[in-house]
């Protein structure tokens, strides 16, 4: 049995503590939000918040999540960063498919909690790691800076 | 994609859009349609595609599928503006399996993608809009007891002005069901648009920001198992034996199925049964195709080359292109995966006599009767929930997932999720083949006098549409080729089909152009460099019968500032095309360092897609398609070894990334012609402007993608 804190709720799930939290998320918790994109920490797609700081979902055992706070898609639009990046998403059109747009959303609110006006070479290193096939990032970009500047 | 049953200029040029709609059954209001369009008698039900309710709720049915293309707002807006629909609050909802109702105008069945929705829905959509909008007024006249023609509508209302009186269209929802269609519907003078034509934000998207969208992989019926699967390394191979012993005791896995040519496993979580398969020992019969190599296919396309083919054009150049003075190049392009971020998924639950399917798919009725093949039962036993799709670029048209789920599914007690790993989904899947094209001009005056293009590789509409491909000439793997936008004094251009060995072929996004506009552009340049001339005056001068090419080469080069000074090793490319109904210019701008990696730093595109339906639409699909183009001409290459794929995932396949994005501006031309399509024409022009600018920035012009840094590196060249 794991416990954990996701979106401010405490939830328990029985479950083996190696399972990588993302598969917990979204097989056992249906929160489906978070997607699978390649399991090895090279898309972003399940990124989510620990203590307000990034991770790769499928890469972290749901036992090290310990008591540290998760947060995921589902829940960021409660932080007032996280809600100022849906709305610029929005604003600007961003999304295609959108199946990468999860990760997009909390690695850029991530960004934008620790440096509240980043630069292109912030930009640049802190989204890097997402993919996005149907090729968004022009507008990924100019969506960070319009909800920096409505920070 | 393709160029279906009748080539899509044909259908431009011959007018057929109107059989189209009518095939479409616009004014249909048979069983099918009360069966597709469920609702109690006060829900204003005309057609396939419109409900709206008493209280005014307003669905439409999306017949083509959402991947990211923004068609559910496009579409949207079609049929809300010739019924003056508030777009705002309309829930759009996906078609159910229906070749019938929902067929695709251009392939006739229910399929999305070659960039053809626009095309094809373009007049029935409108004509849907404008029909259910004269039953409307009909039905208030009437009320009122006042000449039709004295009613207008607005904003989801019908309006008498004479009298002041107005109805909303909930009001008359009932009264309206029992008017009959306009048998030829108005349509708007295009003056009076109010959406079509203005950017309108994309009605997809809030929940795509939440979390809240569901993807085929997001599917969670009750009770539901998760399962993922290993295929055959090598493309027909067999399993021979599996050593299971390990996987069994794991925690989490459930069961283990083994059929000939795959072993899957189930368990508690897609990570229980994922690493359950990984524990298994599997060896695999490679069968006839275990020593192709990529050296084996680009062989057998060079063989292939050497055939004459069937024979696309032919205006006499074929005799001036012998002897001297004649230039020669081949371009090539490599095999391809998709690799869109949303891996291959599909859930399925069998029950006696029934087959439910849950999954994102390009094709309805495709994968309804692919899973009824497999399931054993009939397609009306079977139901398919389409979702959005988290990319699609022609992975999705396919139902080789949708095979392997029910083949699984069959085995298993209640419903179960198959998920394919990343390493299935780029080392065990259909590809873009590999193509080649063998060009030939002979230059007098400083002129091109004679142009021969030959077309090499596979049919895949043949396999994938069969009654689309007449056996001789595939309008697909010639399109871009069998009409530029130049006016050569002759031409004769060729395709060889050519099936290679050892892969299964797809479409992949921007399909046969993008070997077709890859080649022209890139031997235009060619031939402007044999000539000594600048590749900008040298395609104004060859540009005759198409203005609308000439507008765009002229925009975009204008923007990209074209003949300013540049640094040392830098360099600008033009690559200009005509094809999916669409004409499009990219010039890319690069540099290019001493160890031959090239920085892409800037791409100029101007666009003529005819009427903009929704120019930030079309803005958006021309970023991402450039994109997509990029990581194709940067990094995209599947390679082969001893029959298996070398790449497994995005560390080895490699895609764009935020750090090595360009400049991408975008001028989107405004006219009233039909529109053409815009999913793929940025993609295909991308190889060509990328590789004229390197080839620009350092004498070198590349061959084959993608771009190999060796060949370009300065030390090689001095
Ligand atoms: S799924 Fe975790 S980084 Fe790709
Ligand atoms: S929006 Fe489709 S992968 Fe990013």
């Amino acid at each position: 049995m794991v416990s954990m804190r996701v979106n401010d709720e405490m939830t328990e799930v029985a479950v083996d503590a190696d399972t990588p939290l993302l598969w917990v998320l979204r097989d056992l918790l249906g929160m489906t939000g978070t997607k699978f994109g390649c399991g090895i920490a090279q898309c972003g797609a399940c990124t989510v918040h620990l203590d307000g700081v990034a991770v790769r979902s499928c890469r972290l055992p749901v036992g090290e999540v310990g008591d540290r706070a998760v947060r995921t898609i589902e829940g960021v639009g409660s932080t007032p960063v996280g809600a100022r990046v849906q709305q610029a998403w929005l604003d600007l059109d961003v999304i295609q498919c959108g199946y990468c747009q999860s990760g997009q959303i909390m690695a850029a609110a991530a960004l934008l909690a620790a440096n509240p006006e980043p630069d292109d070479a912030d930009i640049d290193a802190a989204m890097a790691g997402n993919i996005c096939r149907c090729g968004t990032y022009v507008r990924i970009r100019d969506g960070i800076k319009r909800a920096a500047q409505h920070g | 994609m393709a160029d279906a049953v009748l080539s899509r200029r044909q259908i431009l040029r011959t007018g057929a859009l109107g059989g189209a709609a009518l095939f479409l059954g616009v004014n249909l209001r048979s069983a099918d349609v009360a069966l597709a369009a469920p609702g109690d008698n006060a829900t204003f039900k005309p057609d396939a595609f419109i409900r709206i309710a008493s209280d005014g709720r307003a669905t439409l049915i999306m017949p083509q599928t959402e991947m990211g293309q923004g068609i559910y707002t496009g579409l949207a807006m079609l049929i809300a503006e010739e019924l003056d629909l508030p777009l705002d609050g309309v829930v759009l909802e996906a078609a159910p399996a229906s070749d019938k109702l929902y067929g695709n105008p251009i392939f006739k069945v229910q399929a999305t993608g070659g960039s053809t929705s626009m095309m094809g829905y373009w007049m029935p959509m409108r004509k849907v809009g404008a029909s259910a909008r004269a039953m409307l007024v009909a039905a208030a006249a009437r009320r009122w007891r006042v000449d039709p023609q004295s009613c207008r509508t607005e904003a989801g209302a019908v309006l008498h002005d004479p009298s002041g009186r107005s109805l909303t269209y909930g009001a008359l929802a009932g009264a309206a069901m029992r008017e009959t269609p306009p048998t030829e519907p108005v349509l708007k003078d295009p003056s009076k648009f109010r959406l079509i034509g203005h950017s309108h934000r994309r009605l997809d998207t809030p929940e795509k920001t939440n979390g809240r969208a569901r993807y085929g992989i997001d599917a969670m019926p009750a009770g539901v198992r998760f399962a993922t699967l290993a295929s055959p390394p090598v493309y027909g191979g067999k399993v021979l034996a599996i050593d299971d012993s390990q996987a069994k005791s794991l925690p989490g896995v459930r069961q283990i199925i083994v059929l000939d040519d795959l072993v899957a496993v189930v368990g508690d979580t897609s990570w229980a049964a994922m690493r359950g398969l990984a524990a298994i020992d599997i060896r695999w019969d490679d069968g006839a195709f275990a020593n192709v190599s990529t050296e084996t296919l680009y062989n057998d396309l060079e063989q292939a080359g050497r055939s004459e083919g069937a024979i696309v054009v032919d205006t006499g150049a074929r005799d001036s292109l012998i002897g001297d003075g004649v230039i020669s190049a081949r371009y090539e392009l490599p095999l391809l995966a998709h690799a869109p971020m949303e891996p291959m998924n599909c859930t399925v639950h069998i029950t006696p006599g029934h087959c439910e399917v849950w999954v994102g798919t390009q094709v309805m009725t495709m994968t309804q009767r692919a899973a009824a093949e497999e399931a054993g039962l009939t397609p009306e036993q079977v139901t398919v929930h389409n979702h959005l799709i988290g990319g699609g670029f022609g992975r999705r048209l396919e139902v080789d997932g949708i095979r392997k789920a029910v083949r699984i599914a069959r085995l298993v007690d209640g419903p179960v999720k198959v998920v394919w790993t990343r390493e299935e989904d780029i080392g065990k899947a259909p590809y873009r083949s590999v193509y080649g094209a063998w060009m030939k001009a002979k230059l007098e005056n400083g002129k091109p006098v004679a142009w021969s293009h030959k077309a090499v590789g596979p049919t895949v509409v043949g396999r994938w549409l069969p009654p689309a491909f007449n056996g001789k000439i595939d309008n697909d793997a010639v399109d871009g080729a069998a009409e530029t936008p130049y006016d050569f004094p002759s031409s004769f251009v060729t395709w060889v089909r050519h099936e290679p060995r050892g892969v299964q072929t797809a479409f992949w996004r921007g399909v046969g152009p993008n070997l077709n506009i890859f080649a022209t552009e890139s031997f235009v340049d060619r031939v402007a460099h044999e000539a000594k001339q600048d590749p900008l005056a040298f395609r104004r001068v060859l540009i005759g019968k198409h203005p609308r090419a000439r507008a765009v080469l002229d925009i975009a080069t204008e923007k990209a500032g074209w003949g300013g000074a540049l640094p040392p090793r830098s360099g600008r490319g033009i690559s200009l095309q005509f094809a999916f109904g669409t004409y499009l210019c990219t010039v890319a701008e690069v540099i290019v360092a001493d160890d031959g990696a090239v920085s892409v730093t800037r791409m100029t595109t101007a666009v003529d897609c005819g009427t903009p339906v929704n120019p930030d639409g079309i803005i958006s699909q021309i970023q991402g398609g450039l994109v997509f183009g990029l990581s194709a001409a940067l990094h995209g290459r599947i390679t082969l070894v001893a029959g298996r794929v070398q790449q497994s995932n995005f560390h080895d396949y490699r895609v764009m990334r935020m750090d090595e994005m360009p400049r991408i501006e975008v001028h989107v031309v405004r006219n009233a012609e039909a529109p053409g399509g815009i999913g793929e024409p940025g993609t295909v022009s991308v190889q060509g402007a990328v590789c004229n600018a390197i080839y620009a920035a350092t004498g070198v012009q590349l061959m084959r993608m993608p771009i190999d840094q060796a060949l370009i590196a300065k030390d090689l060249q001095a």
